[in-house]
């Protein structure tokens, strides 16, 4: 399953490291962060829980860039 | 500017004035101060000054660094930041000597990270803008007054009114009404198309003249302007090779420059003191070593890149040409390979009467006459003829009409037998007859048993396909080739009026995909093949070029699923168009990254050399981020190539 969020950063290379943060949380099939739109796509894995997975990938990008913001 | 932006200007700019003011104060007004409290108050007041403008200035980044650190993130660009202006800091409480630099450096760096967020949050919104050909309301009639909702609850089959200025919200049917209809924002054709009663139109076009009635025969979701703002949207989030490599680069960027700063700071001082019995010089290796710390961050080159790609697909976009991913608009500037699908693409996809040769009688006569002969048919051909003819054939003026299968058609008009059909139908009635040089379907005619002449019929080529060709061939395209499932001897006539290279006719659809496979392993690795179709019943082909380009798609969806780039009208000018587009915004891209490098490897070289100090370093370093962006912009300009 696909989907998209919102998200606010401010540089290109915080953009990147939340990519591979929410890329390498569990439950994460694969994750795209387009810096221009500011926008996340993480497809997740088969069965997991989304809401929970989503916790997990705004914590791992929070300790990449404190000033990252993802709504959930 | 946002809330977060503007809070950050003031800061820069309270802190360059206290900066600027304590320059103003020299070192030793401070000395008469030890008289009055403790000996050298003056200079503990003086760094508390100092420290007062570095704190005001840098503690986020200080805060930030101290996160990541706690966090396991040793090397990132606040981190260095930190330690290269504290190193400096230090350097000048143990000299009770110049603050200025670890200052001058953070407020520079600032000015930099607030540029960067204001410049790519501009054009963001500027490139939205520009794309925004979402309809904000629709007019429905309700109580026999208009109302406007939201198109978003608009149900499928619902009646909308469109008044003269407005956008059309929702695809739809015309019930009533007719007008001029605007499709600049989608095609980026100009003029405008005329529509009345019957004909489909498409959400995004702005209606200019007449009021028009449409019943919506889609939901505001599935209308074709919901679907090119998603598929624009989301383009940039399919990434390209360069941003990949970019990205890769930018990780180990940092942690090479950090090495080579610690090595730099370590290595010669040891060598002259241990090896070459020379003072060691310790401050000025460190301070060399916390200059590169200063141009260690990989901003410029991370950020223009992803922005020189949103600014191309959007620049595409309004001129009608639909990149659907980064990676395609990176494909498409490498493409040497163009193949075409011939009808539909290069030809207009619609059989006329392209020609009468040899006839006895009048032009318009003879078209009658074939007219009346054939107007029991519903071939094709026959149809191309009542088109010609122009009026409704009388058919009782016909009559013992007898279809020869494979042959024609012989019958009485006007009490004349008139006989129309191939060169086999003349043969078997023993009638001599001129054959044609003329690529098409010929069609002989007899009256009497006398022979009246031939008519041509074949499919036009399009009014820019010749000028499309040598465009591609101006912009350096190596080959171009033609695919069709139509007769060789067309084939041929309209490949060499057009001037392509080879011609592979009398295909299958299934035999174009192996044309494809063999043309893809003919070209060299790194060329690209794109292919160029009309989306309808080759979406295997497209899928199997490196690149597929479907025309004349607007408002099928089938061919926008298919394809990698999309041309919302059928111009095939369109096609080098896209291919300049890509060129241009390639180009910029490798500019970027050249500039971008370059000047942090000079800086890096003459910052080891002692030439470059950190203000040059961070000044380097924040100017070549500007420019990186504004070029980055450049690509947004795409009109006039």
């Amino acid at each position: 399953m696909k989907k998209t969020y919102k998200i606010e950063v401010d540089c290109a290379n915080c953009a990147n490291l939340m990519e591979g943060a929410a890329y390498r949380t569990k439950g994460v099939k694969a994750a795209t962060v387009n810096f221009m739109t500011q926008k996340m796509i993480v497809e997740f894995e088969e069965g997991s829980d989304v809401r929970a997975v989503m916790e997990e990938v705004k914590k791992a990008c929070k300790k990449v860039e404190p000033d990252c913001e993802i709504e959930l | 500017m946002n809330r977060k932006q503007r809070r950050m200007l003031i800061r820069i700019l309270i802190s360059a004035a206290m900066m600027i003011g304590l320059q103003l104060i020299p070192a030793d007004a401070f000395g008469p101060m030890d008289r009055y409290l403790f000996p050298s108050a003056g200079r503990f007041i003086r760094l508390a000054l100092y420290l007062m403008n570095y704190l005001l200035i840098g503690h986020d980044i200080l805060g930030k660094a101290f996160k990541g650190i706690r966090n396991g993130r040793v090397f990132d660009e606040n981190f260095l930041m930190a330690v290269a202006t504290v190193g400096a800091m230090s350097l000048a409480v143990c000299e009770n000597g110049d603050y200025l630099e670890a200052i001058a450096v953070m407020v520079f760096y600032q000015v930099g990270e607030w540029f960067q967020s204001y410049a790519v949050g501009k054009s963001r919104r500027n490139i939205s803008e520009l794309m925004d050909i979402r309809p904000d309301y629709a007019n429905m009639e309700r109580d026999g007054k208009l109302v406007q909702v939201d198109p978003d609850e608009v149900e499928n089959g619902s009646i909308i009114v469109v008044r003269p200025g407005e956008k059309v919200p929702i695809d739809g049917i015309i019930v009533e009404g007719s007008s001029s209809l605007n499709t600049s924002a989608l095609t980026g054709e100009s003029l405008p198309r005329e529509v009345m009663a019957g004909d489909e139109v498409i959400s995004g076009c702005i209606n200019m003249t007449g009021v028009l009635k449409l019943q919506t025969t889609k939901e505001f979701g599935e209308s074709t302007v919901s679907k090119i703002l998603d598929l624009v949207e989301n383009a940039s989030s399919r990434k390209s090779k360069s941003e990949d490599f970019i990205s890769r680069f930018a990780k180990i960027y940092t942690p090479a420059v950090c090495i080579g700063a610690l090595v730099l700071a370590l290595f010669p001082p040891l060598v002259r003191t241990l090896l070459l019995g020379i003072p060691a010089d310790w401050g000025v290796w460190i301070y060399r070593a916390l200059t590169f710390l200063v141009i260690s961050c990989p901003c410029a080159l991370v950020i223009s890149i992803p922005l020189s790609f949103f600014a191309g697909i959007g620049g595409a976009s309004r001129e009608g040409i639909l990149i659907k991913g980064s990676n395609y608009l990176e494909s498409l500037s490498k493409t040497k390979y163009v193949v075409f699908d011939k009808t539909g693409t290069l030809t207009q996809g619609v059989f006329e009467v392209n020609g009468i040769h040899h006839s006895g009688m009048e032009e318009e006569k003879l078209i009658e006459y074939a007219a009346l002969a054939e107007c029991d048919s519903s071939h094709p051909i026959s149809k191309s003829l009542q088109r010609a003819y122009g009026k409704e054939p009388d058919r009782s003026r016909v009559t013992d009409i007898r279809e020869i299968s494979g042959n024609g058609v012989i019958a009485k008009v006007d009490g004349m037998e008139v006989a129309a059909g191939n060169g086999r139908l003349m043969e078997r009635l023993k009638i001599p007859y001129e054959k044609c040089s003329q690529a098409g379907t010929i069609i002989h005619m007899a009256v009497n048993g006398d022979y009246a002449g031939h008519i041509v019929i074949s499919d036009r080529i399009k009014q820019d396909s010749g000028a499309a060709v040598s465009a591609l061939r101006a912009a350096g395209i190596e080959k171009t080739v033609m695919l069709t499932g139509d007769m060789e001897n067309v084939a041929i006539q309209v490949a060499s009026q057009l001037g392509i290279d080879e011609v592979r006719s009398e295909l299958l659809p299934g035999n174009k995909v192996e044309e494809i496979e063999k043309l893809l392993q003919e070209k060299s690795a790194q060329a690209k093949l794109a292919f160029v179709g009309d989306g309808i019943n080759d979406a295997p082909v497209l899928a199997r070029a490196d690149i597929g380009i479907a025309m004349g798609a607007m408002g099928s969806d089938a061919a926008i699923e298919a394809a990698d780039v999309v041309l919302m009208d059928d111009n095939p000018l369109k096609i080098a168009k896209a291919l300049k587009i890509s060129r241009k915004c390639l180009r910029i891209v490798y500019q970027n990254i050249i500039l971008a490098l370059g000047v942090k490897s000079l800086c890096l070289i003459l910052g080891a050399a002692g030439i470059a100090n950190m203000y040059l370093a961070i000044f380097a370093d924040v100017g070549v981020m500007v420019l990186a962006v504004l070029n980055a912009i450049r690509c947004l300009f795409v009109k006039k190539l």
